[in-house]
């Protein structure tokens, strides 16, 4: 008995020792992302005012009045200790081109883009998988072949391309979904339909779904031949149990815990694959606006997004870092053997 | 307790094997074309003649890919041959790495995709080939592996133990697992662990469970007692014991030879991937005299207890190329001969040997054709005896 | 890779799997390599503009049809990749010569080592293409922008095999014997380290090639790589966006499908290189 409590109070320590690792490095790497896009940006050529006055014409009183504002003539350190102190607040400024707070736009954009991501997440996941476990299981059949074919070929496919292709194909020749996506500036989604909102959901989280599945089946493949040779499986089938029964009964359970991590790390790729899915659909997401932000010099929006952005793959890797070390029992028996 | 008599009864009329699936039925399912009163009465006799798994002369190779993508072929296993008999323990002695495992994975039909089996396995007097091989494994012939990291990690231990069975069965098996588990005094609590959560003992007892709810007949334990303290080891080998006391033939596999004999009838010393002799269990005493092969006598003098004497030299290599006597190198009593063909195996005194000067003086040296199997230099020997 | 082994069965039939292995590798290198010299080539003269003959359909004499100034498709596709494949070249070299050095770094000691890991830590915080677009950004765009942000995103895991295979290496009893011996540092590096280093580099740098070139492709698409008049596979997938909707399929198709085929081919030469360097991978 004082053994075992000995036992949960160790899992405790661990997992406050765990929480307070993760946070010290969530802050000190929101602060070396800060610096580091900070100072990209201010390297580059990137004029904010300029890019905020865009096609209108101003008189000199008022671009002086902008410039001001944006701290064009203030040495850097200063404008970052400004900006920075606004973040804390938790101001990131105005976007310039939707003219609206960044914290709105970034609230707005990237609630649309956690939907599609959330949604090929866990196709390309299910799908990946059971593919994987097909592969796996007839290993070197045509099936495999198919399966690894497949898998090969999508690892080499340019994102956009294929989101291009399908477009061609679904929305051009059999004109299923409509060509421009976009919802105009200033509509939110609330005047937006539920199925409306579908309908556009589907090409660019069809396209993201089937590109993610290649890794992981890939992984399911390679880790279920891993747990077929283990000494386990060999024992199980020396106990007489075979085929899809096996399979089952140990490859599943033992493949899904890595294939779910695996996933959980994956974010960093998911958000690359929105951006670019994201722009040949024009849907209205967090990826498009990171690209508008580029292109047209918003500087605010830009770093706010990339800020989001690592936040989102933090997310993802602590995920993957809590399964590896409270989930998997496996974990614990080597640290007990060791 | 009737199905026993049942099946019993069955089988003596019976002069086909009847494959008994019975749970937990500890019963001799030996063929035999015999009634059971017979069997029964002359068991010496019948136990020598009736082997329950016969190994002729196997030899086990892997193709490998070397660097560069170049095929190259291991001999792991050559010309082996033993003989496993109900009610007894048959103990297969060797150094780490020699092949042991992979005699054991051979007859369980286990063995990896790359590996290339010749020789004859029989049980119960039929070809064991890879079809025959599945369906036995588990039912007839049952595995005691090494060590907690041959269940899932994952799995609940009953359910391990368990298996995979139909549904309408699980019922009955789970009753008959904690039975068992009750029998091994393990607790409830254990059904509901992961393997992880084992001590070294409850880990043991686990897999000899294993064993024990699949009724097999043959059980193959694959060093079932590495890093044992002594009340553990005595334990464990105890289990065995009872399983050869309930007729099932029991191959212990192991690298400890003290612990082989505290309960073993037999012992096969394992040598570069083949079996240099068979000896009974009482042959070892004294300094070895009765003795057959060399090599056996010398691990019996390097013994704590016999004087430390250790042999000078090593094992060959897998990938060495060898035509005459495996020992040749170590051996003090080689001659011409040994270096020139492999020896031929002879049975002497109870036991069989592979190496040509070991020659018992009962024995002519009879012609040698008829030695390689032992069974009918045998008959001879006896009549020898009774002459 | 299965294909190409059902395809020629016959002449592949008669080869064992090392003799069929380096003839793919070779094969595949060779298929590149006509693509590089004939782009180079082809990329001296400006292609002719012909609105004559404007986005005429895929056919014999235009094999991937036309665009809208008339210019034949196969040709501005064969530039492209010449571009893409020496681009991918520059960048993955930068980031090899980038690993390669921290790699090294992080196994001198146990300070600079959380020191790499910590920087790895962090280019793995930010998805790739937002990185990449950032860096391009920060250096003002163009093929400079793009070489650089590719470069500086792909080192992590290279880092990591030069690091692990360093770490083997040392505990190897050569190496342990070399210093017992009074060898210097410098000494074991050069004669027992680098040697074995070096086909795990190659074999890095070349699994390095297709994230490069699809990524330089990525951001040259969304308009923060290569300017728009190079001949990259990039804008020609963007400027074909505009002609979709009028069915001009080709625009688009055979320039992607062209870049896909090249990455593949990139993937099958590191596969097999891998294969032979790696034996225990070739069992199945
Ligand atoms: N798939 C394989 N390919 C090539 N060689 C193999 C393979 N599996 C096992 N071996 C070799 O076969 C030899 C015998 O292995 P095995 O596990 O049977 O030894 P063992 O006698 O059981 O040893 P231990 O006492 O350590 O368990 C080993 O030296 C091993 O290198
Ligand atoms: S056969 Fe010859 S070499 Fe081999 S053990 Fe016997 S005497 Fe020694
Ligand atoms: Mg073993």
């Amino acid at each position: 008995m004082k053994h075992e409590k000995l036992l949960k109070f160790g899992g405790h320590e661990k997992l406050l020792g765990f929480a307070g690792k993760k946070t010290f490095k969530l802050i000190s790497l929101l602060i070396v992302v800060c610096l580091a896009s900070f100072w990209l940006i201010e390297q580059s050529p990137i004029d904010p005012v300029r890019a905020y006055i865009g096609e209108m014409s101003v008189t000199p009183e008022k671009q002086a009045q902008l410039e001001e504002y944006w701290g064009v003539n203030s040495p850097p350190q200063e404008k970052f200790l400004n900006w920075a102190g606004n973040i804390l607040k938790g101001d990131f400024g105005t976007s310039l081109i939707y003219r609206i707070p960044v914290t709105d736009v970034i609230k707005e954009k990237f609630t649309a883009s956690l939907i599609l991501m959330a949604a090929s997440w866990l196709i390309s996941g299910i799908l990946g998988f059971i593919l994987g476990i097909i592969a796996g299981m007839k290993r070197g059949t045509w099936i495999d072949k198919i399966i690894k074919t497949y898998c090969y070929t999508l690892a080499a496919t340019p994102t956009f391309w294929l989101a291009l292709v399908l477009l061609m194909v679904f929305s051009v020749y059999l004109g299923w979904f409509p060509i421009g996506l976009s919802v105009p500036i200033g509509v939110t989604a609330d005047n937006v339909t539920f199925l409306d909102w579908l309908h556009r959901l589907i090409l660019p989280a069809v396209t993201l779904s089937l590109l993610g599945v290649a890794q992981i089946a890939m992984f399911t493949r390679e880790k279920l031949k891993e747990v077929l040779s283990s000494d386990y499986v060999l024992f199980a089938k020396a106990r007489g149990e075979k085929g899809l029964n096996l399979v089952l009964r140990h490859g599943v359970r033992n493949v899904a815990l890595p294939a779910i991590t695996l996933q959980f790390l994956g974010f960093s790729e998911l958000f690359g694959g929105a951006v670019l899915v994201e722009q040949v659909f024009s849907y209205p997401g967090i990826g498009q606006a990171a690209v508008s932000a580029g292109l047209r010099s918003d500087v605010p929006l830009l770093l706010g997004i990339v800020l989001v952005s690592a936040l989102f793959v933090f997310f993802g890797n602590t995920m993957a870092d809590i399964i590896y070390e409270f989930v998997d029992p496996r974990i614990k028996q080597e640290e007990a053997a060791s | 307790m009737e199905n026993k008599a049942e099946i019993n009864v069955e089988e003596g009329l019976n002069t086909e094997i009847e494959i008994n699936e019975e749970f937990g039925n500890k019963l001799n399912v030996t063929s035999n074309k015999r009634p059971i009163s017979e069997l029964d009465s002359s068991t010496e006799e019948k136990k020598k003649t009736e082997a329950l798994l016969k190994v002729e002369d196997i030899s086990l190779s892997f193709t490998q890919y070397a660097s560069g993508l170049r095929q190259t072929k291991l001999n792991i296993i050559s010309n082996l041959s033993l003989e496993a008999h109900s009610g007894e323990i048959l103990a297969v002695v060797g150094s780490s790495g020699s092949g042991k495992s992979l005699l054991a994975h051979a007859i369980l039909g286990i063995l990896p995709s790359n590996a290339k089996l010749d020789g004859k396995i029989e049980y119960k007097g039929r070809i064991l080939t890879q079809e025959k091989k599945k369906e036995l494994r588990g039912k007839e012939i049952a595995l005691v592996p090494q060590s907690v990291n041959y269940l899932d990690p994952l799995m609940r231990i009953s359910d391990q133990v368990i298996g995979d069975v139909a549904e309408e069965d699980e019922k009955l098996m789970k009753n008959l697992q904690r039975k068992i588990f009750q029998r091994y005094d393990l607790k409830p609590e254990v059904d509901k662990m992961l393997p992880h959560e084992l001590s070294g003992g409850m880990a043991r007892r686990v897999l000899v469970s294993t064993a024990i709810i699949s009724s097999a007949k043959l059980i193959i334990a694959d060093e079932p007692t590495p890093g044992l303290d002594e009340k553990t080891l005595n334990e464990t080998l105890s289990y065995f014991k009872d399983m050869a006391d309930n007729r099932c033939a029991v191959i212990l596999i192991t690298h400890d030879i003290e612990a082989a004999l505290k309960i073993s009838d037999k012992i096969a010393v394992f040598y570069a991937g083949t079996v240099l002799e068979v000896a009974n269990a009482r042959d070892f005493k004294n300094n070895g005299e009765n003795l057959r092969h060399p090599y056996t006598r010398a691990l019996w003098n390097a013994l704590p207890q016999n004087g430390f004497q250790a042999i000078v030299g090593h094992q060959p290599m897998q990938d060495e190329v060898i035509d005459g006597c495996v020992f040749y190198e170590r051996c003090s009593k080689k001659n011409d001969l040994c270096s020139r063909g492999i020896p031929l195996l002879k049975e002497i005194d109870g036991g069989v040997v592979r190496c040509n000067n070991a020659v018992s003086e009962e024995i002519p040296n009879s012609d040698e054709t008829s030695s390689i199997h032992g069974h009918e230099l045998k008959i001879s020997a006896k009549e020898v005896k009774e002459v | 890779m299965n294909t190409t082994v059902t395809l020629k069965k016959g002449l592949f039939g008669r080869l064992n799997l090392r003799q069929k292995t380096i003839l793919i590798i070779c094969l595949t290198s060779l298929l590149l390599f006509v693509i590089v010299i004939s782009s180079l080539v082809l990329g001296g003269e400006s292609l002719p503009t012909n609105f004559g003959f404007k986005n005429l359909a895929p056919s014999l004499e235009h094999p991937f049809g036309t665009d809208w100034m008339g210019r034949d498709m196969f040709i501005r596709t064969l530039e492209g990749l010449g571009l893409s494949i020496i681009i991918g070249a520059i960048a993955s070299t930068f980031s090899t010569i980038l690993a390669m050095i921290l790699g090294l770094l992080s196994s001198a000691g146990k300070k600079t080592d959380s020191f790499v890991s910590w920087l790895v830590d962090l280019f793995l915080s930010i998805p790739h293409l937002l990185l990449i677009i950032l860096i391009s950004i920060g250096l003002g765009g163009g093929a400079f922008g793009v070489i650089v942000g590719v470069a500086l995103t792909h080192w992590t895991s290279l880092t990591r095999v030069v690091r692990a295979e360093i770490k083997q290496l040392k505990t190897q009893e050569y190496v342990h014997v070399s210093g017992n011996l009074g060898k210097s540092r410098w000494w074991i590096a050069t004669k027992h380290i680098f040697p074995h280093l070096i086909p795990q580099i190659l074999l890095g740098t070349i699994l390095m090639f297709p994230h490069a070139i699809l990524h330089e492709a990525s951001v040259t698409f969304l308009g923060f790589g290569l300017s728009p008049h190079e001949p990259a596979i990039g804008i020609i997938l963007s400027e074909s966006m505009k002609y979709l909707s009028a069915g001009y399929w080709w625009l688009a198709f055979f320039p992607g499908l062209a870049l896909l085929i090249v990455v593949l081919l990139f993937d099958m030469i590191g596969d097999n290189l891998g294969r032979l360097m790696d034996p225990k991978s070739a069992h199945e």
